[in-house]
């Protein structure tokens, strides 16, 4: 099971701006190991982030996403108490889903 | 490399405005590197590893089964809450100073039952190491903002910072290199990167007051031990050994110049 997002979402003038730190290898498939062995690829693929179970964002990623990922981004009508909750999943089929509070 | 995944993780975050690419022409390039920093601080993932320290401190563990929560960092079984700021001390039941990383080994084999001197051996990153890092990212951050204040009252604690300003001066191996080479005055830089001056207080958040710290490039965590390591090795030195003597005089000689610097540790590093 990977470890825990932070997710904070602040309400800022009728709209929620939302940070969200994953942990994640983020390995690319283009590196080698000391034995010259190809490490292969595990990373994120999908992003989707939902107010009160409602989808606002959806994101395709790839090995080009740096490791322990940071995102962040705004949603418009988000007002304190509203609930932000934010998924991944990676190539290897793991999915984690965090959820946050609008403070 | 580091600024194309930069500027597509960018990108995805409405609010990021994408200066690096519009790079005004004044700054120097320590400015360029102090914006940077300044950018990627907000998403510091030195807080995943907090996250994960502090779970660690409170889960019963090893052959004991018990938590580290009796641990006394220096104020106390259980005081992590400005401990970080006064390390390395002297401690009466160990009778050696040690630093943050030392003294978590100590509880670890007295609390829990681990290993120490396994956990010493082994690399950085793996297994028990990779623990530390999450304790020692967590018990910083409970010290964030906390002025350094090491005692020096403990005759052990004046000698490990006489040893360590020795240490830091002494030349050798194949380069005729000092820690002093690099860090001795004002002004010098490798490459693009700024060297503070440690043999004096290099000022809040700076040198001492900035570890351990979040290094982007290799994606770790790095506490002292680690980031002494990487400067011995750089020296072409042996490293003296996790947790040794020689890396707790040095830690004792730069934290004891850095008085009354603000910690601002975990920071987080190109």
């Amino acid at each position: 099971m990977a470890d825990p997002m932070r997710i904070r979402a602040q309400a800022q003038g009728g709209n929620a701006v939302v940070r969200v730190l994953m942990s994640h290898e983020m390995e690319t498939g283009q590196r080698k190991d000391a034995a010259g062995k190809t490490i292969p690829a595990w990373h994120i693929t999908e992003v989707n982030a939902a107010l009160n179970g409602k989808p606002v964002l959806s994101a395709q990623w790839g090995p080009a996403i740096s490791k322990n990922p940071f995102l962040q981004f705004t949603v418009k009508g988000a007002k304190a108490g509203d609930k932000i909750s934010v998924t991944w999943v990676d190539n290897k089929g793991d999915k984690r889903t965090d959820e946050a509070t609008v403070a | 490399m580091l600024m194309n995944k930069f500027a597509i993780a960018c990108a995805l975050g409405s609010l990021c405005t994408l200066q690096v690419q519009a790079q005004q022409s004044s700054s120097s390039s320590a400015d360029a590197i102090a914006q940077y920093r300044a950018m990627l601080a907000d998403g510091n993932p030195a807080e995943l590893f907090e996250a994960k320290g502090e779970e660690l401190w409170k889960t019963r563990r090893g052959p004991k089964n018990a938590s580290l929560e009796r641990c006394d960092l220096g104020k106390g079984p259980g005081v992590v809450k400005g401990v970080f700021v006064e390390l390395p001390r002297y401690f009466a039941d160990t009778g050696r100073v040690q630093d943050l990383e030392s003294r978590l080994l100590s509880c670890m084999e007295t609390l829990q039952g681990l290993d120490a001197k396994q956990i010493a051996a082994t690399a950085f990153g793996r297994d028990e190491q990779k623990n530390l890092e999450g304790l020692v990212a967590w018990i910083s951050a409970e010290s964030r903002g906390l002025k350094f204040n090491l005692p020096q009252s403990h005759p052990q604690e004046q000698k490990m910072y006489a040893v360590g300003k020795r240490l830091f001066f002494f030349r050798g191996g194949p380069y005729d290199f000092a820690c002093a080479s690099c860090h001795s005055e004002e002004g010098k830089r490798i490459r693009l990167q700024d060297l503070p001056n440690l043999t004096k207080n290099p000022g809040d958040g700076v040198g001492f007051a900035a570890w351990p710290a979040y290094r982007v490039s290799s994606g770790e965590l790095w506490g002292m031990q680690r980031r002494l390591n990487d400067c011995f090795r750089q020296q072409r030195f042996p490293f003296p050994g996790y947790a040794s003597d020689v890396t707790v005089a040095l830690a004792t000689y730069m934290g004891v110049n850095s008085k009354g610097s603000v910690s601002i540790a975990p920071s987080i590093k190109r």
